[in-house]
């Protein structure tokens, strides 16, 4: 399948499903559909990392199958399990007469398999998009799984065999790089960072987001993040607090975002003491 | 040179400057510039970018060496050697400068990036040439251009500009340096492209290109970059945080807790099946750290301490003292959650009270610190002394350090100078690493280390 036939495509079709990608996404995503190799988008919470996976799928019409890491992942909700009970269940009434041979083929057969996400995505025949998760949260035993399905788009299951991939799955990582990835992992991927937008485009994604916002409220709005941004903050504002704020301001019925309207929502998109401090001090705001 | 010769070459340098480029990553590029074309540049450089790039901290090199390598355009470009046919030769006259800084200064009021990139090439070409004495040896200088453009007269222009047209007083003062300091590194950048093209990109490569963030001298660091390693400081240790919680879950089970295990064994008729085990008791270390606040390794002593104090967590107590000549405790300045530029910049403040000759003497603060801080180091204590040990020929005090050495459990020196700066001039290194076990300590990545290995 292609998934996207030229970076400007790209541009577009994510566009027409909302969202705008700057050139370096566009084109990466491009060459992650023509590659047929996976993403690995990094970046700072809340820029739309997650996001670009779930805009790739509804452009292209694909299936969205989604693994969500957390510390303490394994293989048995990763990959796949047998369904214990229910070759308990096969056993027992399987009648006397049956041999332990036959018994044994039959309770390790596709019907006693449970898919978890990996599995899935590479066993289905319709295009899919794979969303591997905050994948920098798992731990370090988890990524040598993921090396055979990321490089190989299979899965070796000792009692069934190697189950190869039909149609290989747009693959998409995220991570927050809150740990390093091994080099093996990074070594299979193509690699993204997105970042926190200029204010042209951070201004159109809140226009596109909040259609409702006046265009004066919507300018001064993006140059005060920008300004946020440029505090050394704990915690800069994000796209999507940016988008929240929008919709605060769109609630209140403010209509001209002054020094006395931002001290008053600042709560939505500053989320430590410390950083509100400073930003009042920096902004004279009281 | 062919296309080949020079994405080889691009590599090469890439590989030299410490990035991990292997042979698999090559292929994936060149595959995937052949889906993408050569048609439009800033196609190429994502396409490298996706391929080639493997963290965040390596793009201001890669973004460096891509402009080394494959220049936006060679020479005046095609537009410009056109116009320039009609015109004198030489177009550097006090007039010329006068009409070039007008131009520059509209440009910069509209922000036309497209429009700026284009005046910083000609800026470079008409007044930052240096002629050589024979064919190869001319030369072009950013320097030269910006002091003849007079920036700083720029700037000022730029904001009352901008004021005129309805902009705040902050707003425009930003705004403006923002402008002129990017305006800045187009001219930087360009005057590189000519000098590589000139002398050959893997030359320029190897002298002009700075190393990462991360392995950046903490001695060499200019302003610029220390502001960029304040930034680093958070991330880091959050990242060596999360490695630590994973080291120690992986190391969680203690010894073998009989009581629950025969407990449990019961449901099984007896037979033990399953272990418990006793959680292990976190050990905690306390730190005391003593920073030579002096001059140069200022800097070097304020990111290690913004380091461990953003892993307190981590960790069960620490104090922290300065010193020049005498001995200051700063343990207050780092509330829990505070600004990290207001403590930094309340540290630096605090320093006026650390001397009070303003001469580095580590023998005098040391021997002030026991008498001052007796009850500081103790049996379950660290110790952690940062500086370049250069004490100004004076008197050591050995034995003072050695019995400090002893009041701790452990004790360590980093020394943020490179080792074989060690004990030249005024340096006592080789003394005191003789007493307490003195580590290397020059940019972020040794500095994680350190700090990962101790806790």
């Amino acid at each position: 399948m292609v998934w996207f036939s030229s970076p400007s495509d790209a541009t577009t079709r994510l566009g027409e499903v909302g969202y705008l990608a700057d050139p370096a996404t566009a084109t990466t995503a491009f060459l992650a559909g023509a590659l047929e190799k996976p993403l690995l988008v990094e970046g700072p919470a809340g820029v739309g990392k997650t996001e670009l996976a779930k805009a790739v799928s509804r452009a292209t019409g694909a299936d969205l199958v989604r693994l969500q890491c957390y510390e303490g992942l394994d293989e048995a909700r990763a990959l796949y399990e047998w369904n214990y009970k229910k070759q308990l269940l096969r056993i027992q009434a399987a009648n006397d007469g049956q041999a332990w041979e036959e018994t044994h083929d039959d309770i390790f057969s596709e019907e006693f398999l449970l898919t978890r996400p990996l599995l899935t995505a590479i066993r289905r025949s319709e295009p899919t998009v794979l969303l591997i998760d905050e994948v920098d949260k798992t731990d370090v035993e988890v990524e040598g799984l993921l090396l055979e399905v990321l490089s190989d788009f299979q899965v070796t299951i000792p009692e069934l065999g190697t189950v190869a991939a039909t149609r290989r799955p747009f693959v998409v990582l995220t991570s927050n790089a809150s740990r390093e990835l091994s080099e093996a992992v990074k070594r299979r991927c193509l690699y993204l960072h997105l970042d926190y937008p200029d204010t042209e485009r951070e201004r159109a994604i809140v226009t596109s987001q909040v259609p409702d916002l006046d265009d004066k409220v919507a300018t001064q709005l993006v140059s005060a993040v920008a300004r946020l941004r440029d505090l050394e903050l704990k915690k800069a504002p994000s796209i999507a607090e940016t988008v929240d704020w929008a919709r605060t301001l769109l609630a209140l019925h403010i209509d001209d975002l002054d020094a006395m309207a931002i001290d008053d929502t600042l709560g939505v998109v500053l989320k430590h003491a410390s950083d509100t401090d400073r930003a009042v001090r920096e902004l004279k705001l009281r | 040179m062919t296309l080949l010769d020079r994405h080889i070459a691009f590599l090469e340098a890439l590989r030299a400057a410490g990035m991990p480029v292997s042979l698999s990553e090559d292929l994936d590029a060149v595959a995937a510039l052949g889906l993408v074309g050569w048609g439009e540049r800033q196609q190429v450089h994502d396409t490298y970018a996706a391929t080639l790039l493997k963290r965040q901290s390596q793009r201001e090199t890669f973004d460096e060496y891509f402009e080394i390598y494959f220049p936006r355009m060679v020479g005046e470009g095609v537009a410009r050697a056109d116009a320039a046919q009609d015109q004198p030769a030489v177009r550097d006259s006090a007039a010329d400068l006068a009409a070039f800084t007008e131009e520059l200064a509209d440009a910069l009021e509209a922000d036309d990036l497209e429009r700026l990139r284009q005046l910083a090439s000609e800026a470079v070409g008409r007044f930052g040439a240096m002629p050589g004495r024979g064919p190869g040896m001319s030369s072009w200088s950013a320097y030269t251009t910006l002091r003849r453009l007079s920036t700083d007269e720029l700037t000022l222009k730029l904001i009352e500009g901008l004021r005129r047209i309805g902009w705040g007083e902050e707003a425009a003062v930003r705004a403006a340096s923002t402008r002129v300091g990017s305006y800045q590194q187009m001219v930087e950048a360009d005057a590189r492209r000519r000098i590589a093209e000139e002398k050959g990109p893997d030359q320029i490569a190897r002298i002009t290109v700075r190393p990462t963030i991360d392995r950046l001298d903490f001695l060499s660091a200019r302003r610029v970059d220390l502001e960029a390693l304040r930034r680093e400081i958070y991330p880091l240790a959050r990242r060596l945080a999360t490695r630590l919680t994973q080291e120690k879950h992986a190391r969680r089970r203690g010894a073998l807790d009989m009581r629950r295990t025969v407990r449990a064994s019961i449901g099984t008729g007896g037979v033990p099946l399953t272990t418990h085990h006793r959680p292990k008791r976190p050990h905690r270390t306390e730190l005391v750290i003593l920073c030579d606040v002096s001059g140069s390794v200022a800097n070097f002593a304020s990111f290690t301490l913004m380091l461990v104090f953003a892993l307190r967590e981590q960790l069960g107590k620490v104090r922290a003292f300065t010193f020049v000549d005498d001995i200051h405790e700063v343990t207050d300045h780092f509330a829990p959650g505070a600004d990290l530029v207001d403590t930094m910049t309340r540290l630096a403040d605090a320093t006026s009270h650390a001397a009070r000759f303003g001469r580095t003497n580590y023998g005098r603060a040391f021997a002030r610190f026991l008498e001052d801080h007796p009850d500081a180091l103790g049996p379950k204590s660290s110790l952690l002394i940062l500086g370049d040990a250069r004490s100004n020929y004076s008197d050591l005090s050995l034995p003072t350090l050695r019995r400090m050495r002893e009041a701790a459990r452990h004790a360590w020196w980093l020394n943020p100078e490179a080792r074989r700066s060690w004990d030249t001039g005024d340096s006592a290194a080789s003394d005191y690493a003789a007493v307490v076990p003195m580590v290397e300590c020059r940019n972020l990545t040794q500095l994680t280390e350190f700090v990962h290995d101790i806790l």
